[in-house]
């Protein structure tokens, strides 16, 4: 038999060890540059501050994770190229890749990695099936831990103190995703589809929890994961309840196909689900059968988000793509560590961490401060309609840090 | 009963794709008593041309079928190309090697296949362009597509060609003839190299045209994509008797329907303990039931002497 042969990490390698070098190069240039202005020649030698990034950079999810990562290296950019100081100390940020190929297996081997090579802090992961595992090896650690994100709120009720998500939970997002179904969407039969990933369970389950609550009968719950392509059966199933709505808990690479085999059986419900199918790449991958089914995304709507637009000019600029998801998150996440550290004046996890607890951050995508879980204070959750092509904003719940 | 007869047509639509495979996975088999575990990388690389080459052909304005077909006239001789090398890279040096080097080989080549093709393509998912009309027809009260009819009867015609390749015509009755006995076939004038070099080929034609199938119907296509496909057509072959062409294309057919129905009804009927995420796990669980009561499968021939 053969093994299912994942592409191991050795690409990624490639470009984490291209990208060391070339900061390598770039901090020769700079080092001379910055001593006549440095003053005391102790304080010459920049501070390297070494951020650990976990995402998936192969498999399915392999553009989420990649929109991750560009987010992070554009957040590590700009601090380095602001002159950004820690304890009076020109700080240098460098950005180590991970790829944990959205598997739980493979983001334990990533974070243990990330632990001996003892990493300042670390932005990730993607999943919540895999940075739940990993959580547990940065505590051990001492490393906190800021994901962009993992939405399953066990992430944060583990009691780790260095675990942080700067974007709303799946309590949040459920209870939105319910509300939102039952009061605009007049949902009463509802059928739920989830990948059985803990990102994907944990929502549906949310999701459920909600719309019970608001009066909705659950007519059937049906399973796929998070590699499956066909879904004819699962969807004849939900057919066959006379169900009013889908609700698919799981990410873009199975709801956009999901979407384009719901028109092909003649279904003419509408689909809803969270952020993992709210993506650019769900349009491409439903085709026409995207149209009319609504997501919801934790945050505000890009243009709304202080300096979004040209947070979206500057990214497409610098990597020649389009925001898929998170990147903005990502940015955030290692903006803010940045900044506890900065407060601290020191890298140190001892000092910085209580005051990352105690932040409050103008963030890009929201004001960032965190409850006693290390959860954000307040987070918005939005919800779109996929119209012509395009994700286009309905409405804003909660989060009253918006601009 | 509009349900159960919708999840016929899903399973037939799977099951046609299947069968296409398995024949590549059974006739070589049948010739040379190997398993090709290359074969779902044919598939892969016969969806992901197709694909590359549709999209070079949607700008041209031509109407959606032709630009279909266009894009599999591509693969079918890049993926019978990369048949022969297979063949001639991996199998015929080992020709009279231990049984297990080729077996060994031809996972190194998928390895190297699946590699070269993320190298390619990347890693990420290609889509397939929305070309063709997806508004399904009413039958019976189930829906189907063209695209879905066009599947099943192109699977359905490319089936009956083969049948008939392999029992009326003279290069069918050398491939017959090899299967039998290589060395008293080459004995009796057929060019077993070359016949064994064309089974390849032609399997793997057959392979880049289920390639576009999948393609087509699930609208995605990326590069690990045929390893799952190649062991549930794998399975579909040793279902209907490994060796047997007739049986591959009936362990399709039943191993897609037996997904299919096994996916719609297993929640109402394990009372919600065993859920529709077991899709994948009843392809394998039928491999296990053949494999223990009958190992030759369901049209089966003497398995045992050749295996």
């Amino acid at each position: 038999m053969t093994l299912p042969f994942p592409s191991r990490p050795l690409p990624a390698l490639l470009v984490l060890s291209a990208c060391l070098l070339a900061a390598c190069g770039e901090q020769s240039d700079t080092a001379p540059s910055a001593a006549p202005g440095g003053g005391l020649p102790a304080m010459d030698a920049p501070l390297i501050v070494r951020l650990g990034h976990v995402a998936p950079l192969t498999g399915p999810q392999a553009h989420l994770g990649k929109d991750n990562e560009n987010g992070a290296r554009l957040a590590i950019d700009d601090l380095n190229a602001e002159g950004f100081q820690i304890g009076d100390k020109p700080a240098r940020f460098e950005l180590l890749g991970e790829d944990d190929q959205a598997d739980p297996r493979q983001g334990t081997t990533v974070a243990q990695k990330l632990a001996d090579s003892r990493v300042n802090a670390v932005i990730g992961h993607l999943n919540s099936g895999t940075t739940i595992p990993a959580s547990r090896i940065y505590h051990d650690a001492g490393i906190v831990q800021v994901s962009p994100s993992a939405t399953n709120p066990q992430y944060t009720r583990q009691g780790y103190a260095g675990a942080f998500r700067v974007f709303a939970d799946d309590v949040q997002q459920g209870g939105a995703l319910g509300a939102f179904a039952m009061k605009n969407l007049n949902a009463r039969r509802i059928a739920i589809i989830d990948d059985r990933t803990a990102y994907g369970q944990g929502l549906a389950d949310e999701f459920e929890k909600a719309a019970k609550a608001a009066g909705a009968e659950i007519v059937t719950r049906e399973y796929t994961t998070d590699k499956a392509t066909d879904f004819a059966s699962i969807l004849t199933k939900v057919k066959s309840t006379s169900a009013d709505l889908l609700f698919y808990g799981g990410m873009d690479t199975q709801a956009g196909p999901m979407a384009r085999q719901l028109k092909t059986l003649n279904l003419g419900i509408p689909m809803l689900f969270g952020d993992g199918g709210c993506t650019v790449e769900f349009h491409k991958l439903a085709g026409e059968g995207a149209e009319g089914h609504y997501c919801s995304l934790p945050g505000v709507p890009l243009e709304k988000m202080a300096g979004g637009t040209a947070f979206r000019d500057r990214y497409k600029a610098k990597f020649n793509t389009d925001i898929q998801l998170y990147a903005p998150y990502a940015y955030d996440a290692v903006r803010v560590v940045a900044e506890a550290m900065k407060k601290a004046g020191s890298t140190d996890r001892m000092k910085f961490l209580p005051e990352l607890e105690q932040i409050n951050y103008p963030g890009l995508t929201a004001q960032i401060a965190f409850d006693e879980k290390g959860d954000i204070k307040n987070g918005a959750v939005t919800l779109y309609q996929a119209k012509a092509g395009a994700w286009s904003p309905l409405e804003t719940m909660g989060g009253d840090a918006t601009p | 009963m509009d349900i159960f007869i919708q999840q016929i047509i899903n399973g037939l639509v799977l099951g046609s794709i299947y069968a296409l495979v398995a024949l590549g996975y059974t006739m070589v088999y049948g010739i040379l008593g190997l398993i090709n575990f290359a074969h779902g990388e044919v598939v892969m690389i016969g969806a992901l041309t197709a694909l590359t080459a549709i999209g070079l052909l949607v700008p041209s304005g031509l109407p959606g079928p032709v630009v279909v077909l266009g894009g599999l006239l591509i693969a079918i001789p890049v993926c019978m190309a990369v048949g022969f090398s297979i063949e001639r890279i991996a199998y015929r040096p080992l020709r009279n090697a231990p049984r297990l080097a080729p077996l060994i080989t031809a996972i190194g080549v998928s390895i190297v296949l699946q590699q070269l093709a993320m190298m390619g393509w990347g890693r990420n998912y290609h889509t397939f362009p929305a070309i063709l009309p997806t508004t399904p027809h009413q039958v019976f009260g189930a829906a189907i597509t063209d695209l879905q009819i066009l599947i099943v009867v192109t699977a359905a015609v490319l089936m009956a060609a083969l049948l008939w390749l392999i029992t009326r015509t003279r290069l069918g009755r050398a491939m017959r003839a090899t299967s039998e006995n290589p060395a008293v076939a080459r004995l009796m004038g057929v060019d077993v190299d070359r016949v064994i070099a064309f089974t390849f080929v032609l399997g793997s034609a057959l392979a880049a045209v289920a390639g576009v199938m999948v393609a087509a119907n699930y609208s995605i296509a990326h590069y690990a994509m045929g390893f799952m496909l190649g062991l549930k057509a794998f399975t579909a072959a040793v279902l209907g008797g490994i060796g047997n062409v007739g049986g591959a294309m009936l362990g399709g057919l039943l191993l897609g329907i037996i997904e299919s129905l096994g996916a719609g009804y297993i929640g109402d009927l394990t009372g919600g303990f065993l859920g529709s995420h077991y899709q994948d796990v009843f392809a394998f669980f039928v491999l296990i039931l053949v494999l223990v009561f009958r190992p030759s499968g369901l049209m089966g021939e003497k398995v045992a002497e050749r295996a």
